[in-house]
């Protein structure tokens, strides 16, 4: 969760009046919201911290954090299923029906 | 310098060391406060290879570590009631609270879901009007303008199922509360960069000055974590003490301006307490007034709970740069990632976990050597 992973913005709209982006961490595409750069346009690169956009990043450092966060498996830490990742580390079987229910 | 081609530019890395190396005449103590850099520095080895009389500290920067165990505790209690769908991040599920975990309340039929996003939680408080959703707040001032965003848009959108269980902290007062205490050690801060990339670097200026401790803003990359130590180094050889920003690229000035207003009108500066620490002046977030309704511990009527922390776990110390995780007597026998006694072990962001992954059992030059570092 303290993690701050760049991403790349595909595509912008409006959603209950809020501006949200689908964006791409490495190939994995997430929902994330742009209140806090309403300025941030399709193409452009910013740091994600929990589904908002808090910074914006050159396109040549997001791609260089974002090959080593893969090389080092920090991509899986960040948008892996959090029960099978728990159920591992408390070394137990997750609890009935997981996977995240969104 | 046996690890040092793993780096993701081995060069300049080299070229960094050896700058350090040669800078370097006398002992230093650095504190890094994220705890995405403790971790980067313990899995690269960045500990072993700069020269010995620079001592990198771990300090309290993992929020899921200084999350006090009463809160855990109101966690869990209300993540049992009937009717209440708790929404948490993943990094919370495994925190031990006093006797059980999240993780276990959902295999006794409480309804926690892991959320991506706080706002996801916003949604499912949408779709279920007639269920009370929580969730779980946590968090330094990165994680805190995302959660003070869902509390706006569920009071804008007439969203009155959803509460948010607040246990905000902030960087600044840790730091103080660090370099007031009569043992400490620090002389250089290595400051949370994405922490500064939210609020900027304008609280900085007074500690450095005041403490006359150099606080150089620092990214938690490999090479980031070397420049910066670099910096901080180069200020104490010179005798200088101001905040210098190594990660201009993710980092202004002025911080993120929207995302402070957002802060500064939904939530208040409050006392809180850290775990295994204690109360910190003005160091955490509540609710302001405005936004009471939205509070979780008003609306399950938890404020009462209080519960201490098992003796036996000394992670208030580690997390002060007090004590090295391996240094306590249950480190790797009574604690670890699968009975943790304490916060700093579970949590992946934790210094104990990081010890206890990376083998980092004994730092002494001869198991220096002998000890595999994965």
């Amino acid at each position: 969760m303290c993690l701050a992973v760049p991403g790349r913005v595909l595509d912008i709209e409006e959603r209950d009046g809020t501006r949200m982006a689908n964006v791409d961490f490495g190939g994995v595409v997430k929902e994330v919201c742009l209140e806090y750069l309403p300025d941030l346009q399709v193409g452009e690169y910013a740091i994600v911290h929990v589904g908002f956009a808090l910074q914006r990043l050159d396109e040549e450092s997001a791609k260089q954090t974002l090959e080593l966060f893969a090389t080092l498996g920090m991509l899986q830490e960040e948008f892996g299923d959090p029960w099978e990742m728990a159920a591992e580390a408390g070394g137990t079987l997750p609890p009935e029906g997981e996977g995240a229910r969104l | 310098m046996k690890y040092i081609d793993e780096f993701q530019d081995p060069d300049l890395a080299r070229r960094l060391l050896d700058d350090i190396h040669s800078t370097v005449t006398r002992p230093w103590a650095l504190m890094e406060v994220c705890g995405g850099q403790t971790h980067t520095i313990i899995r690269h080895g960045i500990d072993q290879l700069l020269p010995d009389q620079v001592e990198l500290i771990h300090g309290p920067g993992c929020p899921v570590c200084v999350t006090p165990l009463e809160v855990i505790d109101k966690a869990l209690e209300i993540a049992s009631r009937p009717g209440v769908i708790f929404c948490s991040f993943g990094d919370m599920l495994r925190v031990p609270g006093t006797g059980r975990d999240l993780f276990q309340v959902r295999g006794a039929g409480g309804d926690v879901r892991v959320v991506y996003s706080p706002l996801d939680a916003l949604r499912i408080a949408q779709q279920n009007p007639d269920r009370e959703v929580v969730f779980f707040g946590i968090g330094f001032e990165t994680t805190a303008p995302p959660n003070a965003m869902t509390v706006y848009q569920a009071r804008r959108l007439g969203i009155r199922n959803f509460s948010l269980l607040v246990s905000h902290v902030r960087v600044p007062p840790a730091i103080e509360a660090i370099m007031q205490s009569p043992s400490c050690r620090v002389q250089g801060f290595l400051a949370a960069g994405h922490v500064c990339s939210v609020m900027g670097v304008e609280e900085y200026p007074e500690l450095a000055e005041r403490h006359r401790v150099p606080i150089v803003v620092t990214g938690f990359e490999p090479l980031d974590i070397l420049e910066g130590v670099r910096r901080t180094v180069a200020q104490l050889e010179r005798g200088e003490h101001t905040v210098d920003n190594a990660y201009p690229r993710a980092v202004r000035p002025e911080g993120n301006a929207a995302a402070r207003a957002m802060l500064e009108d939904v939530f208040e500066v409050t006392d809180r307490a850290w775990r295994g620490i204690g109360v910190i002046p003005d160091s955490g977030w509540r609710l302001s007034a405005k936004y009471r309704d939205h509070d979780a511990e008003h609306r399950f009527s938890v404020e009462g709970i209080q519960t201490r922390e098992p003796a036996e776990c000394r992670s208030g110390e580690v997390l002060q740069g007090l004590l090295k995780p391996h240094e306590c007597e249950a480190f790797g026998t009574l604690c670890t990632p699968r009975t943790p006694l304490g916060a700093t072990m579970v949590s992946s962001e934790g210094a104990c976990a990081a010890y206890y992954l990376y083998r980092r059992l004994d730092l002494t030059p001869a198991a220096r050597e002998a000890t595999p570092v994965v």
